[in-house]
């Protein structure tokens, strides 16, 4: 379950904070491969620095030392900027809390990346956010605001906020943090589905049975790995019927 | 970022607080409109001012008693008026430029005649008056160099006294009293209207200086001796031609002061329409005041709004927003804020000045660059205080903003 090239690669990285005279060692080294088309869970109790680790995936962060790549591009000592438009191209994110725009319909929150987005991918083309928004469920409700949707709902919105612009990797954090646990199933078999069609997916999670839907399970304390296994037997989620979005 | 992108944004942004906004707006507003007012009036102001100055004849030198020179002190104010008749008759002899020469002798008096009586300035003045003054008739005629050598009692009214003691008949030909000396009307001039300092030009009668000494001052000095040259251009050769003229007939030594001034219609214009314009510069910059405190008005807002939505810039960021592009936002977003004030604001200026025009009877006038300018200022305003709350903006971390509550 390791198809080449990795699309992320991280070398004895380390994240230092510094506060006052303590300083705290987030992350004290971790190595790490992700290949292509993988469905990796990161696990660990709070303070076990998964969640600088995820900050790092993201670009959000700088290492304090070590070689992150992200998809055969190094990331080591990239200015705001560069940061900036990797996210761009490279990564979509999905929060806990879904983070959607306040009183901005689905359709709009979803094109929002492509507002920032540099390369010209998307110039004359036809916007690809219906399709996203389609690609998750939501096909019927591109008009409505965040207010009129379900928890569920709100969080495929952000899914198809990640997927809009095509990107090497999704980094979800916590995705069903804030769901319920059937809710939460049908998340898990939106991630299972993108990741059969070969989406790179990154989670972090503290719940166990969440973790098992992934492919393989990273598990974290005082900023090391201290397991990374596959998954025996993988959880495939099977949403209750009937499903949200057929409501 | 698409810049029609970004304008969207900003207009979605600020519609989603319609009342915040209107009221951050409301110092723009305010602000602009009263420059837009106080420029309206004092332009309106400087134009009639002009237009009145304009008004007192073309290519007009005055010659007065008395020396303004020295850092307008009034140094020959204390001397008695050496102004005469044979200094005016001197200049129309010995002048090469000058078209037309008159005394002017002032005086005030009632006049008795049509339908009840009247006091108002007596002028004394050379048949050439006219011409100086370019001031036609509009019944009657004026009177002649033969009026004036003849000292013949003949008047004419200027269009206030023509009204107010013959409101229903044209006076031509009328017999009226002035000073209890009969005298007959000859002509009625028409309107001229009021000077730069608000009095009515109107509210006189011209008759020969010849008679005006012979029947009713009886004395030969003059207020002011009034000219005129062919064209404008010779203006500034007549005034030095007039020195010498008039420092020969006072019998002057040469390192004395001269004991008269020379105005010409230019100077008068100038001291006149730059007190208007002090005045209106004054004005606005008051005005201009309240455009600043607009503008901390916007600041204080964008301060606010950048704090509720840090965790929105942080999604702007996560999802691929440079700095830059959060910086724009805002900035777009004040920049519009104050535009929108500013356009309102020429708006309710223009109307506050058509209302003020009725209301007052005052000259507004329609400053089109100054609504430029103020468009352009309210921009400004935006700009330079929306760029702290901006880059207060672009510089958040993406990771501190996601997590903000």
């Amino acid at each position: 379950m390791q198809p080449a090239p990795p699309v992320i690669r991280l070398e004895g990285v380390t994240r230092v904070y510094s506060t006052g005279e303590n300083a705290v060692h987030a992350l004290a080294g971790i190595d790490l491969v992700i290949g292509t088309g993988e469905m990796v869970a990161i696990m660990g109790a709070s303070g076990s620095g998964k969640s600088t680790l995820m900050n790092i995936l993201g670009c959000l962060d700088n290492p304090t030392a070590g070689r992150y790549e992200l998809d055969g591009v190094s990331v080591t000592g990239l200015s705001r900027n560069e940061l900036a438009d990797l996210r761009s191209r490279k990564l979509g994110f999905v929060f806990q809390g879904f983070n959607l725009l306040a009183r901005t319909s689905a359709l709009e929150n979803v094109e929002l990346p492509l507002l920032y987005d540099r390369s010209g991918r998307f110039v004359g083309k036809e916007s690809p956010a219906p399709a996203a928004l389609r690609r998750v469920g939501l096909g019927e409700r591109l008009h409505h605001v965040p207010s009129e949707l379900s928890g569920g709902q709100q969080q495929r919105v952000a899914i198809a906020r990640a997927l809009v612009t095509s990107p090497s990797l999704i980094l979800a954090d916590e995705p069903t943090g804030n769901l319920d646990s059937r809710t939460s199933i049908e998340i898990m078999a939106l991630f299972q589905e993108l990741n059969t069609q070969g989406i790179t997916i990154v989670l972090v999670t503290h719940e166990p049975d969440i973790a098992e839907h992934a492919h393989r399970i990273i598990e974290m304390r005082d900023g090391r790995i201290v397991r990374d296994a596959p998954v025996g037997a993988r959880r495939i989620a099977i949403p209750a019927a009937p499903a949200e979005n057929a409501a | 970022m698409r810049k029609r992108a970004l304008f969207a944004i900003a207009t979605r942004s600020i519609l989603r607080n319609k009342l915040r906004t209107l009221l951050t707006m409301l110092g723009i507003v305010i602000g602009v409109a009263a420059v837009i007012v106080m420029v309206a009036l004092g332009q309106g102001a400087q134009a009639s001012i002009e237009a009145q100055i304009k008004g007192l004849g073309t290519n007009m030198l005055m010659i007065m008693a008395g020396s303004t020179s020295q850092g307008g002190v009034s140094q020959g104010a204390a001397t008695f008026n050496r102004l005469t008749i044979p200094d005016a008759e001197k200049l129309a002899r010995e002048s090469t430029l000058l078209a037309a020469v008159s005394p002017v002798i002032f005086s005030r008096g009632q006049l008795i005649g049509g339908i009840g009586n009247w006091r108002t300035t007596i002028m004394g003045v050379s048949a050439s008056y006219q011409t100086i003054r370019d001031w036609p008739v509009a019944s009657g005629s004026f009177f002649t160099e033969a009026d004036q050598r003849s000292v013949r009692r003949v008047v004419v009214l200027g269009s206030t006294v023509a009204q107010a003691l013959y409101p229903d008949a044209d006076p031509v030909g009328q017999q009226i009293q002035i000073r209890d000396v009969p005298f007959t009307i000859i002509g009625v001039l028409t309107p001229k209207g009021q000077t730069a300092g608000g009095n009515d030009q109107d509210d006189t009668v011209l008759i020969p200086y010849t008679t005006a000494q012979a029947h009713l001052a009886g004395h030969s000095r003059i207020g002011q001796i009034i000219a005129s040259t062919y064209s404008p251009g010779d203006l500034p050769a007549a005034q030095e031609e007039i020195r010498a003229i008039m420092r020969e007939s006072h019998k002057l030594a040469p390192g004395d002061d001269d004991d008269f001034t020379i105005r010409n219609q230019d100077d008068i214009a100038q001291a006149a329409s730059g007190t208007a314009r002090v005045m209106s510069m004054l004005l606005a910059a008051i005005a201009s005041i309240s455009l600043v405190v607009g503008g901390i008005g916007i600041m204080n807002i964008m301060l606010v709004s950048v704090t509720e939505r840090t965790r929105e810039i942080g999604i702007r960021m996560a999802i691929g927003a440079r700095s830059g592009d959060v910086l724009a936002q805002f900035l777009v977003e004040s920049v519009v804020i104050s535009v929108a004030g500013g356009l309102i604001g020429i708006v309710l200026g223009y109307a506050a000045g058509v209302v003020l025009a009725k209301a007052t009877g005052w000259t507004v006038a329609t400053p089109l660059d100054a609504a430029l300018i103020a468009v352009l200022f309210s921009a400004a305003v935006g700009v330079f205080f929306g760029f702290y709350p901006a880059r207060k903006a672009a510089a958040l971390d993406p990771i501190q903003a996601l997590r903000y509550e």
